[in-house]
């Protein structure tokens, strides 16, 4: 009889490398193919008029916009109070001033400032390190109009993007957002729109659908928090198009943006 | 040659028994997990990195240093780590198997794992840490199969296992390498973003690593009566040493940097380190100073232990000193390094973190389940090499 | 081997048991079974219904992958008509209930697409 032990070991040595070859199969079929290329397009930015955003101190209407429009749950319901800031999901939010912009902020600075809830979301960067980072490229920067966008069907949930973030801009869905039935739980305020799975990442997409129904309609595009803003604080727009509300308004005014010593470019202006 | 991993006395079974039944605790507590949410967890929208990814770092940092055992015998025909080149790679192989695990259960969607691969990305070291990192354990599950299966034979192993192992060695400096790439390379968390980063993870591991190597050795003299002998595990001490003494080194430097520049991007961490931040409200968030003080006392009289040599060849003494450096290292890469890099967050916020129960719980599960292949595999190749005691290792 | 005979037929008894749910549904002519689904009441679906029984999931899959990766807003079904490349208001708007459409066959089938997670459904969870 021949030696058994030495007839199962070859057998588990070609099943071990029979496995290891299939797996790296789709591998290299992934690697040799691309999502196709688009044209060099827009870069849709938006400036915000801090001083005008104050002259409505407890507005929230921007976020309530936002976060009816992409059904972002009111976890405040859901969680004791003193979890909720660490289980908050929000896509735009006020952060008070010196936490906006650590670095370009002094004791002697003007009186409206100091403390001045400023809105804070996404700022869609140039050069975003959360793209960088992203190790299925379930978050991207679309090559035709510069938005950061979010694939919720690819995301792994391992977080890293959140960690590359140098503005706080990405959530992380704790729990199930939307747990069915819907009658028992509540229901989500925007039908037209899907919600998000637990474990995976979102933020804010600069309205895309709202974009996509625009190109397809050829109606405006506006998103939800702009369109909302009672005091017309916020402006959107193509920063490349010379011609651009955008553009007049940082020729006209001075701006600043968050963390630019880092490189990233971000497409949020602020008029302070 | 796994059968041989079946039969053992009483105390062996009942060792096997409660790994097993820790493992199965921490199943459990994985289900609740995986269908209630990461939220079970004491992680947040400001520290999104905790207790699963310290313990990852960590861990990679552990099977790198089977490094540290390979140089000097396959490099440098070091003859006298003979019997300990095999006994470090099943160390590898354990550390890099938990390591994988780790990740695992850290993940928000982890039957999602599959589009690592299938969507590269390159830009992304994440997706470098996940080849690299499973690469490393197939190299080191080839080449103790192979080195380990020809020893038992009493045979040299073939020739072309000589160049994998050649490739393990810089391998195992890259997986450190890349994970600290991780943390390096992001200009969102300033006290990450060194350069000595790499240099700090490397200096640790060579610490930590050997150090568990020499406590597993002094365990096999105690409980399963096989002695590698005193001459390599002094060797390994001596490796140690320098390992912690450069760890030690590096530390005082990121503090010189962050404390002389005042740049308080950089010195806002290590004071909530050490000291705590006070918040705006009045409060104090000093969760981890306790934690750090502790690594920090225990590293430094170990590493006096250890340069001193009366004490570092007293096999006694230096088990307490591997002990604590096991330990110190541990929390300063298991607990200070990752949950530091988010307090304060990017708008100046204060969250602070620790693990909660059922973190704590499935990470137990997985040490356990790393410390059941070491037990198997060691069981294994202990069997075999008391069968024969003269045979020479011929690798 | 006097063995080989009893081992043939053991094989043959395992495989008419194993195999038994194909065979039985075979001999009753219920080989072709599809579940009863509640269709809408107009309309024509964006792909006619061989294509869908048999192909909505990878057309789902093209979908998503196009639509949020590649901004390619519509699809031309082979009619030559229009539509928005979206589960949520294209295929949910007309396959409006659940439980008499997509989950009669889905739990007949034993498989559990998590598309619901996210896909908001109007009515009939």
């Amino acid at each position: 009889m021949a030696d058994t032990r030495d007839d199962r070991r070859t057998f588990l040595k070609v099943a071990g490398a029979s496995v290891l070859g299939a797996a790296a199969v789709p591998a290299v079929i992934a690697g040799a193919s691309s999502d196709a290329d688009k044209p060099a397009g827009k870069q849709w930015a938006m400036v915000i008029d801090v001083q005008r955003c104050l002259r409505d101190q407890g507005c929230t209407k921007c976020f309530d916009a936002c976060h009816q429009t992409h059904n972002v749950p009111d976890i405040s319901k859901r969680v004791p109070p003193q979890m909720l800031a660490k289980r908050i999901i929000k896509w735009i939010w006020k952060e008070h001033y010196e936490g906006a912009f650590p670095e370009q902020q002094h004791e002697y600075m003007r009186q409206s400032l100091h403390g001045a809830q400023v809105p804070v979301l996404c700022n869609h960067c140039a050069n975003p390190p959360c793209v960088r980072v992203c190790p299925t490229q379930a978050t991207w920067k679309r090559e035709s109009d510069g938005i950061v966008m979010m694939d919720m069907h690819r995301c792994i949930g391992c977080r890293y993007c959140v960690v590359a973030c140098p503005y706080g801009s990405r959530s992380f869905n704790w729990i199930t957002p939307w747990p069915r039935p819907f009658e028992e739980h509540g229901t989500p305020p925007n039908m037209k729109y899907p919600t998000r799975t637990k474990g995976v990442v979102e933020k804010c997409n600069f309205c895309a659908e709202r974009l996509a129904e625009s190109l397809r309609t050829g109606g405006p595009y506006v998103p939800a928090c702009v369109e909302a803003c009672p005091t017309r604080a916020m402006t959107f727009g193509d920063v490349s198009d010379p011609g651009s509300d955008v553009r007049r308004l940082l020729e006209a005014r001075y701006t600043i943006r968050r963390k630019p010593g880092l490189g990233t470019r971000p497409q949020i202006y602020y008029i302070v | 040659m796994i059968e041989k991993a079946l039969s053992g006395s009483k105390r062996y079974w009942g060792w096997i028994f409660f790994l097993l039944a820790v493992m199965g605790g921490a199943f459990l507590a994985y289900l609740y997990q995986y269908t209630t949410g990461l939220g079970v967890t004491g992680l947040s929208r400001d520290v999104p990195w905790g207790f699963y990814i310290a313990q990852f770092t960590f861990l990679v940092g552990v099977a790198a240093s089977a490094v540290m055992v390979v140089i000097p015998y396959y490099l440098h025909d070091f003859k006298v780590f003979g019997k300990l080149a095999v006994l470090g790679e099943f160390v590898a192989v354990a550390a890099v198997t938990m390591c994988i695990t780790f990740i695992f259960v850290d993940l928000g969607q982890p039957f999602r794992l599959m589009n690592v691969f299938l969507h590269p990305s390159p830009t992304s070291l994440m997706f470098w840490d996940t080849l690299v990192c499973a690469g490393y354990l197939v190299l080191n599950v080839i080449i103790t199969f192979v080195t380990f299966g020809a020893e038992r034979k009493g045979i040299k192993p073939p020739a072309w296992i000589k160049p994998i192992i050649y490739l393990s060695i810089p391998w195992a400096i890259s997986i450190h390498t890349v994970t600290a790439f991780l943390y390096a390379g992001l200009s969102a968390r300033p006290f990450w973003l060194t350069a000595i980063l790499a240099p700090r993870f490397l200096a640790s591991a060579f610490s930590a690593g050997p150090s568990l190597l020499i406590l597993l050795c002094l365990i096999l003299r105690r409980f399963a009566k096989y002695d590698v002998g005193e001459v390599p595990i002094r060797k390994l001490a001596v490796i140690v040493t320098y390992a912690m003494a450069a760890n030690v080194f590096f530390v005082a430097l990121e503090i010189f940097t962050a404390v002389y520049s005042n740049i308080p991007a950089h010195m806002e961490h290590f004071t909530y380190m050490y000291f705590g931040l006070t918040l705006p409200d009045g409060t104090r968030a000093a969760a981890l100073a306790p934690w750090m003080w502790t690594s920090t006392v225990l590293s430094l009289v170990s590493l006096l232990m250890l340069l001193t040599p009366s004490i570092r060849n007293n096999l006694k003494w230096l088990g307490v000193a591997c002990v604590m450096v096991f330990f110190g290292l541990w929390i300063e890469k298991g607990l200070g390094l990752v949950i530091t890099g988010f307090v304060p967050n990017p708008m100046e916020g204060v969250t602070e973190y620790m693990p909660s129960g059922i973190e704590v719980m499935i990470a137990l599960g997985i040490w356990s389940m790393g410390f059941l292949i070491i037990t198997v595999l060691y069981k294994v190749a202990i069997t075999v090499r008391k069968a024969d005691p003269q045979a020479e290792i011929v690798h | 081997m006097s063995d080989r005979s009893k081992i043939f037929a053991g094989i043959a008894v395992f495989l008419v048991l194993v195999l038994f749910p194909v065979w039985y549904n075979l001999a009753n002519g219920k080989a072709g079974y599809r579940p009863e689904v509640v269709k809408p009441k107009t309309g024509k679906c964006v792909m006619d219904t061989e294509y869908m029984l048999t192909r909505h999931m990878e057309l789902l899959n093209q979908w998503r992958d196009e639509y949020v990766r590649q901004s390619d807003v519509m699809h031309k079904s082979p009619d030559g008509k229009q539509y928005v490349k979206s589960l949520s208001n294209t295929c949910l708007d007309c396959h409006d209930n659940k439980a008499e459409f997509c989950d009669r066959c889905h739990n007949y089938a034993g498989v559990n697409p998590y598309c619901w997670d996210c896909h908001v459904i109007r009515k009939g969870r």
